[in-house]
């Protein structure tokens, strides 16, 4: 077991975790964040357990908890304060979720797209999403959804 | 996309209610809920395709640390606890009943496929459980596995059942074979094709899994479960796998992550955990990783075809004969009997006069994971078969593949039309659909596309599909008749509240749907509530009434039908109220938006008038009219629905690599009314995401072994954003003539029309006929035969 401190979406947590517990879990199962989800069962190719670690999209997956030592983490819940951001926003007037699994790792994986890529194509905005499987909804309106959003940022 | 704006009634892209948990991270699936003191389950899966069980030692397992229990199929049989059933009785052509193996809920002395369940561990932890489950000690004694099925229907083939001969689940036909076989005397032309229709896996993104919890005080056992029908699988477990009484068993479906088919069934591991839970007295979770779910969730598809098509001089259908062999799997499974032979022979007319239909369908298991309904479920694989053979027609008789199409249609004067494959189609206009599916792909403009690309060097192709479907699963009567074991009516319950807002219970379930907006745009459209007023309740057999659940498209058509009953019982007894608080007689009482009025008089009463009335009856006719306003609804339609469309898909093949580039896919679709116009192109959306990832991508593959080689999403192929470009939909809104919304569906339709229209395309571009999934290799190595032959 191993003493780590980690920020998540703004609060300092100090935990002891076993050094085999992947960082989903983590969220998932100690700090009870369970908007971030386990799709592919520890891959790392269906992105929906996708967080933000120090700004970066990464895949919560494929990190150990006492990596995340040290770090600063926005999950799913972190996203919206007062209100909803412009992408998440975006994704209700564009229908872009259905079941809202793969939605959270989604989110976190455009919200980073955007700030990288505020006047993105449709070609980008679909290599960018590569990494996040939906089965729900041909991609078709989470397209329109990221492509609004930009319009909004700008 | 109309705005929401203020209009909430049916017609409007509403909003979803549902998008904003998920959207915070605050929805509730199975897996986000844990139960105090839960123990951690793991199950133990077969290694082997085929192998009898000598002996399995669970001792050392028992041992390990944080164990709490490891039991395997003695201890289930001990409380006479049961696995699997088929819930469909197909009658096979010599009359008799299709073949139903008994199957237990564990694996007990033997195992028929890879991934077969054969011990639970519940341990403290999950870690545990897994760590524990390496202790068990199987004493396996491997077989050959019978994988293809024509090596499982070989004389002298082992038997995967004993009481299973020949490995045959059943021997099937429909139609008229004298007839057919004189249609065919009198073809100038016959089109033949062989195809197979390649199995996948559904792969919904929230895997499986299941919370059983035991109340002692209260004798009662809850099942939290990723289900698409709570209370089917209540009925299930109660009366069938030896769980308990009904009243003493409580199922809970959460928010579930998406289901396609695959979470209709009670799958073995619900069963034991939830029993599990009973024997040890406390909470057990268990979640399927990724790789289980690949072994264990119920496949689609698996038919091979052959098939043959007999025209005239002028391309008239004569007649159709068809003959398939379907892959069931290791087990049947509720839908899996019904699944190749109603749902799939019933729609091989498609939409065409063809006057003569034969099909005959044999289902053999294999030791392969259990095969069921998946998205379509039966109708994309008759699609497949009537489309490739239309199109191969109109090539081999050099007539315009639209042409062809429109010389066979029904006419639009023609419905309601009797189909010669059992089904009466109720309505439809194909001749429009095409038309219109034409002017979008802009069909007459394709030659100089096609050049286009030639000068570029790549090969472009267009294919089409003309398709029509039953869904809108229901009438109960033909279901009944047909051998299905259940009643597929609907169920909704309105309530009122005091205050006058509303919370609807409905037996329909929502798994990425959209009931909770949909649902309460009826009850805004014909109460009059808004729908920020309106609360849908689904998912808990505590709390909803009995419901059959989600699947063939049926929420709509007949989970809509049963909350428009429901909300004219409201309408209907408000009337009465009103009649009294007006002091006029209830015939002079009109009703419309959610207001009701004496005629001729500017005296009204709104439903939130009457909902108060209702419930603080100070000034109520109590004898003559019961305090309260809520109204319970079973709709049971007279028919099917027959939603159907013209989908037209384009690609372009580069010929050095064999890559297919999708260009376009244009679907025009007659689901009925469109109650929300911007979820149900959502829906069409993801069907063209699965129909064309059948197409070009997904392709389930066990060695000869019985080895599931594509059993990870590093394996199995799913349709990334970066693999289609956005699809162009439209829809005709004609209304369904016999359900009282005018719903017909439209959950399925893009997964039934597109594959087909997605390999005709692949077809016309290269030139030679390949089977799915149309991948590089595959297509590259078809024009490398191609181009040997011509040499």
């Amino acid at each position: 077991m191993k003493t780590i401190t980690v920020t998540v979406n703004g609060a300092v947590y100090e935990e002891t975790v076993s050094e085999r517990m992947l960082l989903v879990d983590f969220l998932r199962e100690q700090l009870a964040l369970t908007g971030t989800h386990v799709g592919c069962t520890y891959e790392g190719v269906c992105g929906a357990c996708t967080i933000c670690l120090d700004g970066e999209a990464v895949k919560s997956c494929l990190m150990l908890a006492v990596q995340a030592d040290g770090h600063s983490i926005t999950t799913v819940e972190g996203l919206a304060g007062d209100k909803l951001t412009p992408l998440q926003q975006a994704f209700i007037e564009n229908h872009g979720l259905q079941c809202g699994f793969c939605t959270s790792g989604i989110l976190m994986n455009m919200s980073e797209f955007l700030e990288k890529n505020p006047n993105p194509s449709d070609d980008d905005i679909r290599h960018g999403l590569i990494g996040n499987l939906c089965r729900c909804t041909g991609y078709v309106h989470i397209v329109k959804a990221v492509r609004a959003a930009a319009a909004v940022g700008r | 996309m109309p705005d929401s704006g203020t209009n909430t009634g049916i017609g409007a892209s509403v909003r979803r209610k549902e998008d904003f948990r998920f959207l915070t991270g605050k929805g509730k699936y199975t897996d986000d809920l844990n139960r105090p003191g839960q123990a951690h389950a793991y199950f133990l899966l077969s290694p082997h395709a085929r192998a009898k069980i000598n002996g399995i030692d669970t001792n050392a397992a028992k041992q390990a640390p944080g164990v709490v229990d490891v039991f395997t199929a003695a201890d289930l049989a001990a409380d006479g606890v049961s696995g699997p059933i088929c819930g469909w009785v197909v009658t096979q052509k010599n009359g008799e009943p299709h073949k139903s193996p008994a199957v237990s809920a564990l694996a007990s002395d033997r195992v028929n496929y890879v991934g077969e369940q054969v011990a639970i561990v519940v341990a403290e932890t999950l870690a545990q459980a897994k760590d524990a489950a390496e202790l068990i000690e199987v004493n396996y004694q491997p077989q050959p596995a019978l994988i293809k099925m024509k090596d499982a229907l070989a004389n002298g083939a082992a038997q995967l059942h004993d009481d299973v001969p020949g490995n045959l689940c059943f021997d099937w036909e429909i139609g008229d074979k004298a007839a057919t076989d004189a249609a065919f005397k009198k073809a100038h032309h016959v089109t033949k094709i062989d195809i197979h229709n390649n199995r996948l896996i559904p792969n919904a993104i929230e895997p499986r899994a299941a919370i059983g919890d035991y109340d002692s005080g209260m004798d009662m056992m809850t099942l939290y479960t990723t289900s698409q029908n709570p209370h089917v699988a209540r009925l299930v477990l109660a009366a069938f796998m030896g769980l308990g009484p009904e009243n003493k068993l409580r199922v809970v479906a959460p928010d579930v992550g998406g289901g396609f088919g695959s979470k209709i069934y009670v799958y073995r591991d619900e069963i034991v955990t939830l029993w599990a839970a009973k024997k040890l007295g406390r909470p057990v979770k268990w979640t399927a990783e990724r790789s289980a779910s690949f072994l264990t969730d119920a496949h689609g598809r698996d038919h091979d075809t052959h098939a043959e098509l007999a025209v005239d001089k002028d391309g008239t259908f004569l007649g159709l004969r068809v003959s398939t062999l379907a892959n069931v799997g290791a087990h049947n499974q509720i839908f899996s009997t019904a699944t190749p032979s109603y749902l799939y022979g019933c729609l091989l007319a498609g939409q065409y006069r063809t006057p003569a239909v034969y099909g005959e369908v044999k289902t053999v298991f294999t030791n392969t994971a259990p095969v069921d309904a998946y998205r379509g479920a039966g109708r994309p694989e008759a699609t497949f078969v009537v489309e490739r053979l239309v199109e191969k027609t109109a090539k081999e008789m050099g007539i315009d593949r639209a042409e062809l199409r429109r010389r066979n249609f029904i006419p639009p004067d023609q419905f309601p039309y009797q189909s010669p494959c059992l089904v009466q189609y109720d309505s439809g206009d194909f001749p429009h659909l095409l038309d219109r599916a034409m002017e979008v792909i802009d069909y007459a403009g394709f030659s100089a596309r096609k050049q286009a690309s030639a000068e570029r060097g790549k090969l472009r192709g267009i294919g089409l599909s003309c398709w029509i479907e039953a869904c809108g699963l229901a009438p109960s009567a033909v279901v009944g008749f047909l051998g299905g074991g259940v009643g597929q009516w609907e169920s909704a319950n309105i309530k009122f509240n005091p205050t006058g807002s509303v919370t609807l219970y409905t037996g329909s379930h929502s798994h990425g749907q959209g009931h909770e907006t949909v649902f309460a745009q009826i009850i805004s459209e014909h109460l009059g509530v808004p729908v920020e007023s309106v609360e849908v309740v689904h998912g808990d057999t505590a709390v909803v009434p009995f419901g059959m659940g989600t699947y063939g498209s049926r929420s709509g058509p007949v989970g809509g039908g049963a909350v428009y009953k429901a909300a004219q019982k409201i309408v209907e007894k408000g009337r009465k109220i009103a009649a009294h608080l007006l002091e006029a007689s209830v015939e002079d009482i009109e009703y419309a938006g959610g207001t009701y009025s004496v005629a001729g008089t500017d005296r009204t009463k709104t439903m939130a008038e009457i909902a108060f009335a209702a419930y603080v009856p100070h000034n109520y006719p109590l004898d003559v009219l019961e305090p309260g306003l809520d109204e319970t609804a079973f709709f049971d339609p007279m028919n099917f629905t027959f939603p159907s469309g013209a989908y037209f898909a384009e690609v372009e093949v580069d010929p050095d690599t064999g890559v297919v580039t999708v260009l376009d896919m244009v679907g025009i679709d007659d689901v009925g009314t469109v109650m929300n116009p911007m979820i149900v192109a959502g829906q069409l959306h993801g069907g063209f995401a699965q129909g064309i990832g059948q197409a070009l991508y997904e392709q389930c593959v066990y060695d000869e072994n019985g080895q599931l080689l594509t059993g990870s999403l590093m394996d199995y192929c799913m349709p990334r954003a970066d693999h289609f470009p956005s699809f162009r939909t439209e829809e005709t809104n004609q209304p369904c003539p016999h359900n009282p919304l005018g719903v017909k569906g439209c959950g399925e339709a893009g997964a039934i029309g597109s594959p087909v229209a997605m390999l005709n395309a692949v077809i016309d571009a290269i030139g030679v006929n390949i089977d799915m999934p149309a991948t590089p290799e595959k297509v590259w190595r078809a024009l490398q035969s191609q181009a040997q032959a011509a040499e």
